[in-house]
């Protein structure tokens, strides 16, 4: 049992939850099919019915789990399906969930986990081991090309999956694996009855696109597929076969529909929502927080800051091996970005402050390493927090063999400007406004900088596939609490290891030293010893800057007064994690 | 009548030197320099110039407050009345040059440090907007007037070749410039700007944003020209020059063209304002000039949030002092049809 909370207390609360489930489940088995295991949540008892309205800004693009990507797509899979162990978001800790406990060997490579029994899919067929044996099967299956397999690939192996009767399933891991019950979250279980044959005969890809049916589509969630008009909403309505259900044995959930709004964009969002026409607003800027906080009171909503998220903001120069690319001025300009002091000096000439308060309107918190505030286990507390400091950063260039010509521009050793662009993504208007703050902060140290924003597809582009840039501002959001699924950003072979990605072997020692201290941690069960080696990874990273680390932007919900229940969270999904529990006053 | 007009005229003509004039000294104008950032007075409401202070004393010299955070409420300024800042005029601050050859750092007006005063407000960089607005006019102004001749240029040249010569180089120049009134500009200039390098520097985004737009609009003035060559060359004295054994070159130079002069004019004044305002558009769609220069495009892109619609209301002031600028356009064009109409009467 890895992770930050000891085995006794998963298990006390395990036998706590078992016990309750035992003494509701004495109801009458229908049609046959075995009582059902529920899991009795303990919220108070609300009210059934009412409608849930909440806006997307984008189309989903399927309602396959296996293929989904978007934001969209995952925020209306999360309420049709379910997984075997989740992420509590208020706890940020693992509960069960469609499992309803787990047993870890002591070597920590096998996890046996028991199943709730007599749970249905939401077209009443029953759910048992072969339907978690098939899903395993479709997420491990290259030729599906699911983002969840990355994760489930551990020691170079896919997890090993075994049936053991219909309510147990063994899984093999290669290695030891911190933390591995987390894998499970958000690996939604998928229904063999439906899926199977289309499966095997090759074409899961075009499985469940956004036109399928309601009779065609089936999940574990809180909610069924009920209606979707292209281009203007999808409707969902109660799952009858839920496995939740309150202190009163109310089965969960309330709402009598839940509408997804399809709202382009992010200011015609806080329009319906100021105006009513949505309950649940969330992914809002801090501008838009202030315009909707004048009217809390009279238009009847509550807005919620939760302060910073998982979500870091960062400069950074490209470190990319250019000697096989047809890139000579920006391999001209890397031994500035490849000198630390160089680095350093940018970092120190930044004015995170301003940044908090120009572009966040104070809704944020200054970063100097990717672990923000708002990860409390994780972050590592003795990190330097340096103020701006034009003379320190002035002092760095010098030491560097930097100088500065008769107007003030900085030069290099050899006499050339220092003069580079830096990309943003032009879609998001907060990235524009750090870049053009920096290009403030750096002219006054005499460098030339531009501020070119691009189109968010194009830049992925060149960050990762071309090479053609020399310093870009990017954010990155942590799927998890856990540094685990970081591994591809730091990891030197990862695929985000944004500054150089798909090194052979590590470019430099302190690369390979930060290679060194994930996969160490990756394997080590005790998070005391997992914290220190995470935090050794942060402190080199506030050493070495590959990435400048600017702020933190914080979590801004919104929801209408008649929702109860509500609590938002800090961890994806922000506002619709417990949509099962939300209820209408 | 006829004086009536000619005064009109000439008053209108007056109004635009001033602007232009304003415009082209930006740099004593503004207070500041257009990218000098306040960061501390992001979003500050415009100045309010006073006579009475908070005593309730009178100053025969008109003073602003610096703004304060209020306390409590999140992002509100309030005058801070303890402090006066008288306004002075021809103060030394940030240093321009004018035309880019003359160096100086003499403005005429401002306030002492550490006095600030923001007549139009600020943006969300604490940036002073009237600043911005004369700067952003250089470049829109010029970019209008440039991009104008050029159509204008080039549809005399057309419209007199198609005009005079008529037959197949008539046919030939009517047919491109139906073409070119027929393409859908905005998407082939997105397409343009995609292919274009990463980074192009300021003045070559400024001439293609000038080649862009001058080119497009040559028909529509070509075709007017044509007309007018049309009629004119039929005139009595037109042929009589002819039959004198005058050259083709000076038929059109001598007798034609000055016929069209009008016209040509008239064109100029109506398609300054149109292009300004197209060199706006374009750079509002992000295919400008980039930050921090200013254009009066670049002044109008923060509009496009609904939180600065909602909470910065004198961001929309420079649209407004746009109006003038425009209605000063259109009564120049509309003097000299007014001039032209009399003529050919």
């Amino acid at each position: 049992m890895g992770s930050f909370f000891s085995q006794q207390q998963v298990q006390a609360t395990l036998i706590a939850i078992v016990l309750a489930a035992a003494a509701t489940s004495a109801g009458p088995a229908l049609g046959g099919f075995p009582p059902e295991d529920l899991l009795v949540t303990d919220n108070l008892p609300g009210h059934s019915g009412g409608v849930l309205s909440v806006a997307l800004r984008s189309e989903p693009k399927t309602l396959n789990p296996v293929l989904a990507v978007d934001i969209s797509s995952r925020e209306v899979i999360r309420c049709l399906t379910a997984d075997l162990i989740h992420i509590n978001r208020a706890s940020l800790k693992t509960e069960p969930a469609l499992a309803k406990s787990w047993r870890v060997s002591p070597d920590g490579l096998v996890y046996t986990l028991k199943l709730r029994r007599g749970l249905r899919f939401s077209d009443g067929q029953p759910f048992d081991a072969d339907d978690v044996v098939f899903s395993f099967q479709v997420y491990l299956d290259q030729k599906v090309h699911a983002p969840q397999r990355d994760l489930l690939v551990v020691g170079g192996r896919p997890v090993g999956v075994q049936k053991i009767d219909a309510e147990t399933v063994r899984f093999e891991l290669a290695k030891p694996y911190a933390a591995a019950e987390r894998l499970f979250d958000s690996v939604a279980m998928l229904p063999r009855h439906l899926l199977d044959s289309a499966y095997r005969e090759g074409h899961f890809s075009d499985l469940w696109p956004m036109a399928t049916p309601p009779s065609q589509f089936a999940g574990l969630g809180p909610f069924r597929l009920k209606e979707y008009v292209p281009g203007v909403r999808m409707v969902l309505e109660p799952n009858p076969y839920y496995w939740k259900e309150d202190r009163a044995h109310n089965r969960l959930p309330y709402a009598g529909q839940v509408v997804f709004l399809f709202v382009a964009s992010e200011d015609a969002q806080v329009i319906r929502f100021q105006s009513g026409d949505t309950d649940i607003l969330s992914r809002f800027s801090a501008d838009n927080y202030d315009v909707l906080e004048k009217q809390q009171a009279a238009k009847g909503y509550q807005l919620f800051d939760l302060g910073p998220g998982l979500e870091y903001n960062f400069l950074f120069f490209n470190l990319n091996d250019l000697a096989t690319k047809n890139l000579a001025e920006i391999a001209r300009k890397q031994p500035w970005f490849q000198e630390v002091r160089f680095r350093q000096a940018v970092s120190a000439a930044i004015d995170r402050e301003s940044m908090v308060r120009l572009v966040y309107g104070g809704r944020a918190t200054p970063l100097w390493s990717p672990v923000s505030p708002g990860d409390k286990l994780w972050i590592d507390d003795r990190i330097p927090r340096l103020p701006q400091s034009a003379d320190r950063a002035r002092q760095l260039l010098k030491l560097a063999g930097f100088n500065w010509n008769s107007s003030g521009a900085l030069i290099d050793a050899q006499g050339n400007a220092v003069e580079f662009s830096i990309l943003t993504s032009s879609s998001n208007a907060q990235r524009t406004k750090l870049a053009t703050l920096i290009q403030d902060d750096l002219s006054k140290l005499g460098m030339n900088v531009h501020v070119v924003p691009l189109d968010f597809r194009a830049m992925v582009d060149r960050l990762l596939k071309s090479y053609d840039y020399e310093a870009a501002i990017m954010g990155l959001v942590n799927g998890d609490t856990d540094p685990n699924p970081a591994m591809n950003v730091w990891l030197s072979s990862g695929g985000t290891h944004l500054w150089h990605p798909n090194q052979q072997k590590p470019a430099t020692t302190w690369e390979g030293e930060i290679d060194r201290l994930m996969e160490e941690q990756l394997v080590t069960l005790n998070y005391a010893k997992r914290k220190r080696l995470y935090d050794r990874v942060q402190e080199i990273i506030a050493e070495q800057l590959p990435i400048i680390c600017l702020v933190s932007p914080n979590i801004l919900v919104g929801a209408k007064n008649r929702v109860a229940d509500f609590h938002p969270a800090i961890l994806d999904p922000y506002a619709l994690w417990n949509v099962e529990q939300l209820y209408i006053q | 009548m006829n004086m009536a007009r000619r005064h009109k005229l000439r008053i209108v003509l007056v109004v635009l030197a001033a602007i232009h004039s304003l415009i082209f000294l930006a740099g004593f104008f503004a207070p500041y320099h257009f990218a000098a950032q306040n960061r501390e007075f992001a979003y500050a409401p415009p100045a309010r110039l006073h006579f009475v202070d908070a005593q309730g004393r009178f100053h025969l010299r008109p003073f602003v407050y610096n703004l304060k955070r209020s306390p409590g409420a999140r992002g509100g300024f309030e005058p801070d009345e303890t402090q006066i800042h008288p306004l002075q005029f021809f103060v030394t601050g940030a240093r321009y040059s004018i035309a880019g050859l003359f160096p100086c750092s003499v403005h005429m007006f401002g306030v002492n440090e550490p006095g600030r005063i923001f007549l139009l407000g600020t943006d969300g960089f604490g940036r002073d907007q009237l600043s911005r607005f004369l700067y952003g006019g250089q470049l829109s102004l010029s970019a209008g007037l440039l991009a104008a001749a050029l159509s204008v240029g080039l549809g005399v040249f057309a419209g007199a070749l198609a005009g005079f010569y008529g037959g197949w180089i008539d046919e030939a120049l009517m047919r491109a410039g139906e073409l070119f009134l027929a393409l859908p500009w905005l998407y082939l200039l997105f397409a343009v700007r995609a292919a274009l390098p990463l980074r192009v520097a300021e003045w070559q985004v400024f001439l293609l944003l000038i080649a862009v737009i001058g080119l497009i609009g040559w028909a529509r003035p070509a075709r007017l020209i044509r007309g007018a060559v049309l009629s004119a060359k039929e005139r009595n004295f037109v042929a009589a020059a002819r039959g004198f054994g005058a050259s083709s070159f000076y038929l059109l130079r001598r007798h034609v063209l000055p016929q069209a002069s009008s016209i040509a004019l008239t064109q100029l004044a109506l398609l300054i304002p149109q292009y300004i305002l197209a060199e706006v558009t374009l750079t509002f769609l992000g295919l400008g000039v980039g930050e921090p220069l200013p254009s009066w495009g670049s002044l109008f892109a923060p509009l496009q949030q609904y939180s600065v619609l909602a909470s910065y209301w004198w961001m929309l002031l420079p649209a407004a002092l746009l109006v003038p600028i425009f209605l000063a356009y259109h009564a120049a064009a509309d003097a000299m049809q007014e001039r032209l109409n009399s003529v050919a009467l």
